[in-house]
This record gives structure tokens, sequence and C-alpha cells, in this order.
């Protein structure tokens, strides 16, 4: 559906429109929400590197704890790492997920970032739109949007993607690509 | 798949095991950030239950349960209804008609969290009981090792003390072997039960030869009031035999590791020297006690009974 090359370049279209959209560039702190939003969001740093020849941090926070289904599921997902290298008062905080479809679990990423501190602004950038919401979420940077049936899964997959890898350890982002599978998919 | 209650490492497997230093390991960020809470229990219930004092171990149940945002009853026997004569059942009981989603037990008899487990509908973690288990202070001691060491397997771990009376100790031969690290243990003949070594690890009553090589050395309290004239002659000359110093910890590896349960009997089982400072990790072991049972708070507190409606895809 999306491969490597289509995915790269929507990720500098996007790139150059959150350095169009923000007025003080410096104030950008990118936090990636695991997994699918960590090697985009490296990606998406390297290239606010090169447009803006500043550093914008990165980040990596987990929305489990802040699930809001986590009293009606049989099981306890596994938590995956949180890693956010400085404050993020008052600064532009861009959440960066793979897929976006009900919205939730963005709704619980807005609420653990609150416990950092307190943004000027939050902005979300999304790879793959699906659009079935079911909370009031807008999303900033969309990279596609996918029409779907609510049963469909949106898969978005990329080489080396390891949740336990710190952000410290320098990894390659490998070959990326998305994936859509069931009867819903154009 | 971790079930319903935490009653005993042996229970556990070592999957089970992995899962759950997993999950304390992400849970320790939380303890480093401004504001140490997130509310993924609010609402929830915990009841600490302790018919046998221990602030520690209380303590740090209770710090774990407000940081994941659940209410914490702490019900000790003091000014509890146990000086009414009330029966332990009745206690428990009580205490689950509150609808608690997770009771901590400390019993001074063996199997007391087990059987409230049989009876109560709230999940039960077992604080320790007598001198059989006390899993979430072993998983911490583990998550320590882990920690310091970078793994498990293939590192070999010395115990030294009261092998025979101790619950840490048996749950720490459980976790560790599981996890395919050497266990040795080691102290007085009177101290060591002959059928130890059915558990998979090799006794020493010589503490040189413990230590030899080892990586980790545990150092076990010695209950000092109960074991003196009955499992050795003096507590001076325990200390002297089996007492860890910098002199003795030579013959461990250079890298080695000193760990304690708490609290430390200064001069008599620890040294000190060793009791403050590295290569003793005691006080790394108690911040990650917090961490640790976040997570088995976390894995079993306030789940759905079995059969309540699930909810479809998210």
């Amino acid at each position: 559906m999306l491969d490597d090359q289509a995915i790269r370049r929507a990720l500098m279209r996007i790139a150059h429109e959150i350095v169009e959209t923000t007025a003080d560039p410096a104030r950008l702190y990118l936090v990636a929400i695991p997994n699918g939003g960590v090697p985009l969001g490296r990606v998406l740093v390297e290239n606010l590197a090169s447009l803006t020849g500043q550093d914008v941090p990165l980040g990596i926070l987990d929305t489990t704890l802040y699930r809001d289904d986590l009293s009606i599921r049989g099981s306890r997902p596994r938590l995956r790492r949180t890693e956010m290298p400085s404050s993020v008062d008052g600064r532009v905080v861009v959440l960066v997920e793979d897929v976006v479809n009900t919205g939730r679990t963005i709704r619980a990423g807005m609420d653990a970032l609150m416990d950092f501190g307190r943004p000027s602004h939050v902005r979300v950038v999304a790879l793959v739109d699906r659009g079935h919401r079911e909370l009031p979420i807008k999303i900033d940077y969309v990279g596609k949007n996918i029409p779907t049936q609510p049963g469909d899964k949106v898969v978005f997959r990329a080489a080396r993607l390891d949740a336990g890898t710190p952000l410290a350890a320098a990894a390659e982002v490998g070959e990326m690509q998305i994936v859509v599978r069931g009867g819903g998919a154009s | 798949m971790i079930g319903r209650d935490i009653l005993g490492i042996e229970d556990l497997s070592r999957d089970d095991i992995e899962l759950i230093l997993e999950t304390a390991e992400r849970m320790q960020e939380i303890g480093n950030r401004e504001v140490k809470k997130v509310p993924t229990l609010r609402g929830r219930t915990l009841i600490n239950l302790f018919f046998e004092p221990s602030t520690r171990t209380q303590t740090s149940f209770e710090i774990a349960g407000k940081r994941l945002a659940a209410d914490v009853v702490n019900f000790s026997v003091s000014g509890s209804s146990v000086t009414k004569r009330e029966t332990l059942l009745d206690t428990a009981k009580t205490l689950d008609a509150m609808d608690p989603d997770a009771v901590v037990v400390r019993h001074k008899v063996a199997g007391v969290p087990h059987r409230l487990a049989e009876v109560l509908e709230a999940p039960v973690i077992n604080a320790g009981d007598g001198a059989h288990e006390h899993p979430s202070q072993a998983l911490l001691d583990m998550l320590t090792v882990k920690e310091q060491k970078g793994r498990i397997e293939g590192l070999t771990v010395t115990i030294v003390g009261d092998i025979a009376h101790s619950r840490v100790a048996r749950s720490n031969i459980y976790g560790f072997t599981r996890l395919g690290a050497e266990v040795r243990v080691a102290g007085p003949p009177t101290m060591l039960p002959s059928a130890i070594e059915s558990l998979g690890v090799k006794a020493y009553t010589n503490l040189r030869e413990a230590i030899e090589g080892a990586d980790v050395v545990m150092a076990l309290r010695i209950q000092m009031e109960r074991l003196e004239g009955a499992c050795f002659p003096s507590v001076r000359e325990y200390a002297a035999t089996f007492g860890l110093d910098r002199e003795k910890l030579r013959f461990a590896k250079e890298d080695a590791i000193v760990m304690h349960p708490g609290p430390v009997n200064r001069g008599v089982e620890l040294a000190h020297e060793l009791a403050d400072h590295r290569p003793s990790v005691i006080l790394d072991q108690v911040r990650n006690g917090v961490a640790l049972r976040m997570a088995l708070l976390y894995l079993v507190a306030g789940r759905p009974p079995k059969g309540a409606p699930r909810e479809g895809a998210r």
C-alpha cells in the first residue's frame, strides 16, 4: 500500500509542513508513540535538522498505562519504553504515530504528555489516517488518508524496528512499509 | 501466562518471570519523573493485609499502589480484629466483601496466602508466608542483578545465611535457577536443610569455597534472638565464620555485587564497610522494589473476572 520510498517522501513533505506552520522551530520537540512512531520520529528529526539546521529533541512516550480499556481487557498489554530526554514546558510538541484510527491512543498520549509538563502546543503526525474517529481528535500532518472498514488491519512495519532500543543507540531506520489487510481495502 | 494470584516463584515459568522483570523495567521510569504517578489503577482498591509487621515491604507495596493511582488501605495486625479472636478466614472474607481489586498478604504461617486465594474474590499477592516464599523480594533481587550485570543466565549467585528458615532464600533459589544462574547456598550445617540440593543448588559449609568466583553474594538477615544457641553458638562466632566483609569478599569475582534483603544486622551478616557502599547494592534493591511491585499490581490487580464482556478490536 505504501512502500519505503513513498513513506520517506511523505515524511519529507511533513517535515516541510511542520517547519512552515511553526513560528519558532527552535521550540519543536518530537514525541514518538511506540512502536511504529519511533522509526518515523527518527526520520523526521533528521529531515527537520536538514531543513532548519537545528537539532530537534526526540522522545518516546508509551501510552499503555493511560489506555481507557485496561479495566475491560482480560490480559494486560506489554509495556513499551518511555524516554523523555528533557522538559516539554513551553515546547511545540509533535506526537508521531504510525496509524491513527479511533483517536484513543492519541487521547492517551496527550494525557501522558501532560504528566511531563505544559507544552505550549500539541500537534499530531499520522503516517496513515484511517478515519474511524471515536473521539474529537484532529490530525495536523497526515502522510496518507486510507479509507478502510473498521475490521481491516493497517500495519506499519519497519525493518530493524525494536521497541527495546534506547534513543541513544545509533539505530539506522531500515525499510518501512504500510500493509493493509482485510476486505475493505481499496 | 501469569495467573490470577502471585503466590510463589515456584509457580512461575521463565517467561512469566521475564515478563514481570520487563514490566518492572518500564515502571522504573515513572520513579524518575517529577510527578511520580500514572492513572492506570485509578478507582481500584488495594488492601495490604499484614499479620506480621513489616514496615519495609508494606511501605513498598503502598508506594507502588499509589504510583499507579490505586487507593491503598493498610490493615495490620496491631489494632485489628485479630486481637478479638476473629478467625483468619473471617477477617479476610470481611475485607473481601469491601470489593478490593487486590489483597497483599503477609503471614508468619506458610500457606496462608494460598488458602486465602482459594476463598477470596480478589487476586492475592504473597508478601511473605512463614519460611515458604517471598516472591516480590526474589523478583526485585532478580531485577537488581539484571540491572547491575545486564543478564542473569550464566551468573553464579551465592546465598549466605539461614537457608533453612528463609523464604527469601527459597524464592531466590527458584527464581535464579529458573533463569539459568548457578545458585550456591552457604551456612552452618544447622541452617542448611539436608534436601536443599534437590532444588538444584550446591550447598557449602565453607564460605570461601561458596564465594569463590561468585558474581553475586547475597547475605540473609540472621534472626539473632531466635537462633543464638539453637543454630550457632554465638553471634560473634557466626559473624567471624559467615559474616561478609571485604576480606572474605576477595574470593568472589572482582566486580561481584553484595545484596541483602534488609534490615541489616551490621557487623553480623554484613560488615559495616560493606553495608553502605559499592559493591553493596542494598539501596538499589529497595528502589527497585517499588517498580517491581508496581509491575505485579499492573499485571494482576483490577483485571475483569473471567467471563466478563470483552471489548472488540481497538
